[in-house]
């Protein structure tokens, strides 16, 4: 009977702890990726081989996706802004929603589920065959030699990636917007470029995209570094990085935009 | 080292990315390198200057002729004091009159200029003394209602 109640209270002190060991962990992580990212950076050659695995390869779901995103925005708002008579905002309004939240969020929630589970599942069945203890063995450091060029590469990949899909999501909402319902073309363009500013919108969703790439790539590193050696633990550890990343997506995302907007 | 076709799809990616931004800045963003060299000051004083913003377009003839640069309250008379950044190819006589319009029902207000006959220019730095302030839409009303219940009164 006693313990009934005391099982749930003790998981969940065993989860608190756990959670709170594993985030020291990982801050000791990326320390230790950032001392040895001189190596990584000095062979480039590295960092640009895992930039085509998380980056180029990352670019038609980002493409695709922005190109209906931005069509749907165009056909939504729209429907929305004729009611009130100002339809001609309609430019504005995709280019904003895209630039400050859609861009960087969705580009992101992207690249966590197609490049960051891939990287976790790969670091994580090395650990499982033990290459990451065999290169140990041979005096390479796993971390410099596999972990820092994976960061950097999901680091720089991100913001390229957010700013395609903002590109490609306008071109959507100007496809929808003039060619489809026949909207002004120049209304369109020029009330987007007066109601959007260059350091608030653009600069401020690039630096929001950088903070994603920084959190989505650091946590699948870290998942696949710290997954339990077997199958089964190398698919938790794809699967949490799939949810942690979603997660700190948004959260990272709400925090941000209270600071900048 | 070899060159290797991943490094050529890698480079198309980074120009592309270069490309996506230089697009939102220039094409989106609508970066204007319009320097404080290219323009000048004047200010105006509002009773009220509504929903005006920094930024706004100052027209005249609806052409857009500067931006409001700031809005502050003026410590001393208790009114609005607002600077605009005027481009320097068009001079403003020194009898101008400035009032706050609304662009639409649901637009953004912005300061319209009218020209006045005089034939001497307004000085950069100088001020704007002929103003009409923005529309209240409250204040438009409660007129209305104060108006309609003294016809009420007489009777």
């Amino acid at each position: 009977m006693l313990d009934l109640i005391t099982s749930p209270l003790r998981r969940l002190g065993h989860a608190t702890i756990n959670a709170v060991w594993r985030l020291g962990f990982a801050s000791r992580f990326l320390l230790a990726i950032l001392a040895n990212s001189g190596q990584s950076l000095l062979r480039l050659q590295l960092t640009i081989r895992e930039m085509y695995f998380a980056g180029v390869m990352s670019l038609i779901i980002i493409v695709v996706s922005g190109l209906f995103v931005g069509m749907v925005l165009g056909l939504q708002g729209y429907t929305t802004l004729v009611k009130f008579g100002s339809a001609d905002a309609l430019g504005a309004m995709v280019a904003l929603a895209l630039l400050r939240e859609l861009g960087p969020v969705l580009a992101a929630l992207l690249f966590a589920s197609r490049a960051g589970s891939a990287m976790t599942a790969e670091i994580g069945l090395m650990k499982t065959t033990e290459q990451l203890d065999a290169m140990s063995v041979m005096a390479v450091d796993p971390i410099a030699r596999v972990i820092a060029p994976r960061f950097w590469a999901g680091v720089i990949s991100m913001p390229i990636l957010a700013a395609l899909f903002n590109v490609v999501g306008v071109f959507g909402g100007y496809l929808v917007g003039v060619v489809m319902i026949g909207l002004d073309a120049g209304t369109f363009w020029s009330q987007m470029q007066g109601n959007v500013d260059l350091h608030y919108d653009v600069i401020n969703g690039i630096v929001k995209s950088l903070v994603f790439g920084v959190a989505v790539t650091l946590i699948a590193v870290f998942e696949g570094y710290d997954a339990t050696p077997t199958a089964a633990g190398v698919s938790a550890a794809t699967t949490r990085t799939v949810v942690t990343s979603a997660l700190a997506i948004l959260a990272l995302d709400f925090v941000l935009t209270a600071f900048m907007f | 080292m070899k060159r290797s076709t991943i490094d050529l799809w890698v480079g198309i990616f980074v120009a592309l990315g270069i490309a996506a931004v230089a697009f939102l800045s220039l094409k989106v963003a609508n970066l204007t390198p319009q320097s404080a060299s290219q323009t000048y000051v004047v200010y105006a004083d509002f009773d009220n200057v509504g929903g005006l913003k920094a930024k706004a377009p100052v027209k005249e003839a609806g052409v857009l002729v500067g931006r409001v640069a700031d809005i502050r309250l003026d410590p001393k008379t208790y009114r609005a004091r607002v600077a605009m950044n005027i481009d320097k190819q068009y001079q403003l006589s020194d009898d101008v009159s400035a009032s706050i319009l609304t662009s639409g029902l649901l637009g953004e207000q912005y300061i319209g200029l009218q020209q006045g006959g005089s034939e001497t220019n307004l000085a950069a730095g100088g001020t704007i003394t002929i103003t009409s302030s923005a529309m209240v839409l409250e204040q438009l009303i409660g007129k209305f209602m104060t108006g309609f219940t003294g016809k009420d009164a007489s009777k």
